[in-house]
């Protein structure tokens, strides 16, 4: 077929909006290989000095470790909640439960600082302040939604006939949901489970309000370290987190080659 | 044993996160209201300082100036990307659609970092232009809207790609074969027979994107430096540095109606279930 103009303009304007997309990300990689001690390009040669202050560090190194088991944590409970969350929705499927899911999902729309401070308050009453269960407890909240939207959409292909088939022939409601229902929520828990696991590691606002000292994370570290000097050690953690994602993404392409979004 | 029913069984499995959901999210929610009715002293006092405050008004008027310009760059972008990859894409569509979800992956901490390195008056930018003898000064490029705007365009694009892309997947090519075929150009097949059909993508895009810059927080307290105070910077503000409960918590409730009406209002255009409820 003949390429016209029309075509043209657009795929040069979509290509051009990806890399507008992705280049702003990878400045991050020459600017964590810099020999300086200020951010900025490499001026002589490139120099791994600020990879290794991260691994030198033990409070970069901590931080890094909360994150990723707070953010195992999360997954485990948001999607052991959100999943039986969303089977009892779908068996419901009237109009309360669909009022359920409508206040399960408000954590996307609310305002990050409002949430923050409704936690803030309530955190302080509990005395969770600065705990890491406090740290779990609201990552959670805000990692429900996710799953739960992802566990409803991997059922909605399911064959209502096929737990009912199950309950007449003798099978109680808990082994229906247990052996019929959640294989078929399978693909939608994990997509669930991983999304847990990114709001948690990624998420910052609530971590400023509810923390002080004692519990640090790897974005409230990277925040902190913006806002008091920048120093090149967050390029080299920047670095490493979009090496991960950008490895992440090319075998999910490869697994999957017809990539759904 | 006396049988239960089984919805009692059903609302067995919906209860625990419901539960949790409305002790721990929907009751404090609740309880700012509260504080800004009686914080520092019960009545509304809050409320009619805020009104009275051009600073308040001044920095609703640059939430609202930057959500909207936000939105309209991230659907113009959003949508060629959208369009390109729905029908031309073929070989390298997986690739495309995976470089509009990396982003997505990449914490918006990074990506406002990765927006300072490169804006900063001895930022990458400002260097190379310098460097190349193209300026003599440091262009302004952060501290500003400018830089506000193009960091949160970049943060929220994938927020006007998806629903556009999810619409365009239910629309059959049959249409704009049919115009084409009757005579119609390229251009005009696209713009009076595929454009109409991909409205419902577009607004729930731009319902997304809207109301998430409403409250957005992180891109715009690192790239304003402090000179570009969103509603959500201003709470802060009010009780970090001032421990203004009062105020902080009746600006709260504020920008959480105004979130409410925005998508009270959009409820008329946007199929609300498929925007929010049932996205993938």
């Amino acid at each position: 077929m003949r390429t016209s103009a029309f075509r043209i303009f657009f795929m040069t304007l979509a290509w051009m909006v990806l890399a507008f997309l992705l280049l702003p990300i990878l400045v991050v990689i020459p600017v964590s290989l810099t020999d300086t001690s200020y951010i900025g390009l490499p001026k002589e040669e490139l120099s791994l000095q600020h990879y290794a202050a991260y691994f030198k560090d033990p409070r970069w190194l901590a931080a890094t470790w909360t994150s990723i088991w707070v953010g195992l944590v999360v997954a485990a409970c948001a999607t052991a909640l959100g999943t039986t969350f969303a089977i009892g929705c779908w068996y419901l499927s009237n109009r309360a439960s669909t009022v359920a899911r409508w206040i399960l999902i408000t954590p996307i729309l609310v305002p990050p600082v409002v949430q923050s401070l409704g936690f803030y308050r309530f955190w302080v009453t509990l005395g969770l302040i600065d705990t890491h269960g406090g740290v779990i407890l609201a990552h959670t909240l805000l990692a429900l939604p996710y799953v739960s939207i992802s566990v409803f959409a991997a059922l909605a292909n399911l064959d209502r006939r096929i737990p009912q088939a199950a309950r007449s022939l003798g099978a109680s409601v808990w082994q229906t949901s247990w052996q019929v229902v959640m294989p078929a929520a399978y693909p939608g828990m994990i997509t669930g489970a991983i999304f847990a696991f990114i709001v948690s590691f990624d998420e910052i606002v609530g971590v400023l309000f509810i923390t002080v000292r004692n519990v640090s994370t790897l974005p409230k570290k990277i925040w902190e370290g913006i806002q008091e000097s920048i120093d090149p050690t967050i390029a080299s953690v920047a670095t490493m987190l979009v090496l991960l994602t950008l490895v992440a993404t090319a075998i999910a392409i490869f697994r999957n080659r017809d990539l759904r979004a | 044993m006396p049988r239960l029913s089984d919805t009692w069984r059903y609302w067995f499995l919906v209860l625990p996160a419901l539960a949790i959901m409305i002790i721990f999210y929907i009751w404090p929610l609740v309880g700012i209201w509260q504080i800004s009715v009686t914080e520092p002293a019960l009545g509304l006092d809050n409320y009619t300082r805020m009104f009275e405050s051009s600073a308040v008004t001044t920095s609703f008027v640059i939430t609202f100036r930057i959500a909207f310009l936000t939105t309209i760059g991230c659907l113009i972008l959003g949508y060629s990307v959208a369009y390109v990859i729905s029908n031309f894409a073929r070989r390298v569509k997986p690739l495309m659609v995976a470089l509009v979800l990396l982003p997505f992956w990449v914490s918006v901490l990074i990506r406002s970092f990765s927006w300072i390195v490169l804006l900063g008056r001895s930022g990458i930018v400002n260097d190379t232009l310098r460097g190349a003898g193209i300026i003599d000064a440091p262009l302004k490029l952060m501290h500003n809207e400018f830089g506000v705007i193009l960091a949160m365009i970049h943060v929220m694009l994938p927020f006007a790609v998806l629903p556009i892309m999810a619409n365009m997947r239910g629309i059959s090519p049959a249409y704009v074969d049919a115009a084409r075929g009757l005579g119609a150009s390229e251009l005009t097949a696209f713009r009076k027979v595929y454009f109409p059909q991909t409205l419902p993508g577009v607004m729930s895009g731009a319902l997304l994107v809207f109301v998430l810059s409403l409250g957005f927080y992180i891109t715009p307290a690192l790239l304003g430096g402090g000179r570009v105070l969103m509603i959500s910077e201003y709470i802060t503000y009010q009780i970090q540095e001032f421990l203004n409960w009062g105020l902080g918590s009746a600006l709260s409730v504020a920008l959480l109606v105004l979130t409410a009406l925005v998508i009270l209002v959009a409820a008329r255009f946007v199929n609300l279930r498929s925007a929010l409820l049932e996205r993938n």
